[in-house]
């Protein structure tokens, strides 16, 4: 106890905030179908839960060591004052890398799949392509105005244009992850980008950079582009069909979206739902779905 | 006739100092952030090693990611590439080399050459730190031990456990929960030696691999790579005694070529 006061804790930059919502509006017991969605990425897990199709409350919290512990945890943090309790949900799908090993969930499905499917829902059925930037992943899917996916690419090799590269670089730079595209965009004109692609590498030569007295937004600037154009060949790799969305964590940093749009000379179309939540949100559709056709047959079985 | 070679590398600069194909010095310093003086100092050190005025040296070129540096600063007469300087000094050391595999802090290179030590075609990883010297540095400092000892470690792990990241980055964060979930730290380095190996090998078959295979760089140094790279390749490897001289090395050779027919 006295040690804390003593010693104020060392601030880890890269740590995103953990967070959970729900819709107070909404009256889970006028529901037909409760659908819940998870997905367990390598970096982060959520839970999605629908009320008859509509979005009812989510969570998004770190990934532990254990992934049926954490889509637990995302689960119970979905439910937390909602009052609804588990029993009552009737379907869960499970999605994003630990997919295969959630005991509680019905089916599995690939995020691929999912986030297509939670874009479509989210921007809505024009949206043809969707670039998923995940953790330590980046997907660039197109998809059919239902949400299913025609084609994809995706690099899953190279922490190059993921959330892991990004936190990396907020940790060197001591910038809070959330903050780190408003500040690469501060400065006046843009930097040439830093010539590495590997994040190791680009880790060294921002060291360099800052010897050479650029700020901490000029090397941020810098590094936001050479990710950003490494994104953007994932994309021209198959293709840009308008509209254009992006889903997933780095979904959120505006220093990454302003220069992949700049660069396709296209604009992402604007979220008015959490885009990160884009797997667990196709998830629970997906669920919502299956308990619809399974139940069915069910019901008329039953009469 | 008496000329020097210096690398330019990533991380060390290494100077060499020849005499009629006899290593007069040999000195190396930490890249630093002002390369001019780094090498200055290489060099100064190699220099009165070997009791030599700089005058005396006939011809010095520079090889390298830092040789246009050298170039510009008037370090060095001439330029030549990395793949050229390795390939001249391995068949120097070893006549019987086909093969050159030089892996570096930053860089790999996989090389075949002919019987004189030319250059017949190459293959280069620059761009990926998984294939280089770098990620066992990294790897070794997530699970806190020497990156010297990581060799003798890697011997001792009892067997083979997967490693499925591709990148450094993400190698870290499996590094980790090898850690939490109680591998050994020796079963641990040898999957990164494991890993690394699987990248350079790949590389090398991309060139082929011909007899004799010799394996330079800084990386050559680590016993734990060599036996990975061993089994990959499935092949005994060569390897000098100090394997990061030898860009430098090659370069001194070639400074002494071109002297000479410059002076002819």
């Amino acid at each position: 106890m006295a040690e804390a006061t003593l010693t104020a804790p060392k601030r880890e930059y890269w740590r995103w905030k953990e967070y959970n919502w729900r819709d107070e509006s909404l009256d889970w017991r006028q529901a037909n179908v409760i659908s819940v969605g998870i997905d367990v990425g390598s970096v982060s897990s959520q839970a999605v839960v629908l009320c008859d199709g509509k979005l009812f409350a989510y969570s998004s919290l770190r990934t532990g060591s254990n992934s049926p512990t954490s889509a637990q945890k995302a689960l119970e943090s979905a439910l937390q004052e909602t009052g609804l309790p588990r029993e009552k949900i009737q379907y869960i799908v499970a999605t994003g890398y630990g997919r295969v090993n959630i005991p509680f969930a019905q089916k599995a499905i690939t995020e691929i799949a999912c986030h297509a499917r939670g874009a479509n829902f989210i921007y809505g059925p024009s949206v043809r392509t969707v670039l998923d930037m995940g953790g330590q992943d980046c997907k660039a899917i197109r998809c059919d105005e239902r949400g299913k996916v025609t084609n994809f690419l995706m690099n899953d090799k190279c922490a190059a244009g993921t959330g892991r590269g990004m936190e990396v670089m907020a940790e060197l730079l001591q910038v809070p992850i959330e903050e780190v595209g408003s500040a690469s965009l501060s400065p006046p004109e843009e930097p040439p980008p830093v010539s590495s692609t590997c994040v190791v590498f680009a880790k060294s030569e921002a060291l360099g950079l800052l010897r050479q007295n650029w700020s901490k937004e000029k090397v941020l600037a810098a590094f936001c582009l050479a990710m950003a154009h490494r994104t953007v060949e994932l994309l021209s790799r198959i293709g840009v069909e308008k509209d254009f969305a992006i889903t997933g964590g780095i979904s959120k940093n505006v220093g990454i979206v302003k220069r992949i749009e700049a660069e396709l000379g296209i604009q992402a179309l604007k979220p008015t739902i959490d885009p990160q939540i884009a797997g667990a949100l196709g998830a629970a559709l997906f669920a919502k779905a299956l308990y619809e056709k399974e139940g069915a047959g069910k019901a008329s079985s039953g009469g | 006739m008496i000329t020097a070679g210096i690398d330019g590398g990533a991380r060390t600069i290494k100077v060499l100092i020849l005499q009629d194909g006899k290593v007069l010095a040999k000195s190396s310093s930490v890249t630093g952030f002002d390369q001019e003086a780094s090498v200055a100092q290489a060099f100064q050190s190699a220099l009165q090693q070997a009791g030599l005025e700089r005058e005396q040296l006939q011809h010095t070129t520079a090889t390298g990611i830092g040789r246009k540096v050298l170039r510009t600063a008037s370090m060095a007469q001439s330029e030549v590439t990395e793949m050229s300087a390795d390939a001249k000094a391995a068949v120097f050391l070893f006549p019987s080399v086909r093969t050159v595999i030089d892996v570096g802090a930053e860089e790999g290179r996989a090389i075949r050459c002919e019987p004189d030590g030319r250059v017949k075609d190459f293959a280069v990883n620059e761009k990926c730190a998984a294939g280089a010297g770098t990620f066992v540095e990294t790897m070794a400092r997530t699970l806190e031990i020497q990156l010297e000892e990581a060799g003798a470690l890697s011997l001792k792990a009892e067997k083979v456990i997967p490693m499925n990241a591709q990148c450094a980055v993400f190698a870290e964060s499996e590094v980790v929960s090898l850690i939490h979930s109680g591998a050994a730290k020796e079963e641990i380095i040898r999957a990164v030696h494991e890993a690394m190996a699987d990248r350079i090998s790949a590389m090398a078959r991309r060139v082929g691999v011909e007899r004799e295979v010799v394996l330079v760089g800084g990386v050559g140094r680590d016993i734990g790579f060599i036996q990975a790279l061993t089994g990959k390749l499935e092949m005994e490897l060569l390897v000098p005694e100090e394997p990061e001289y030898v860009g430098a090395l090659g370069a001194a050779l070639i400074a002494a070529e071109r002297a000479s027919s410059q002076g002819g």
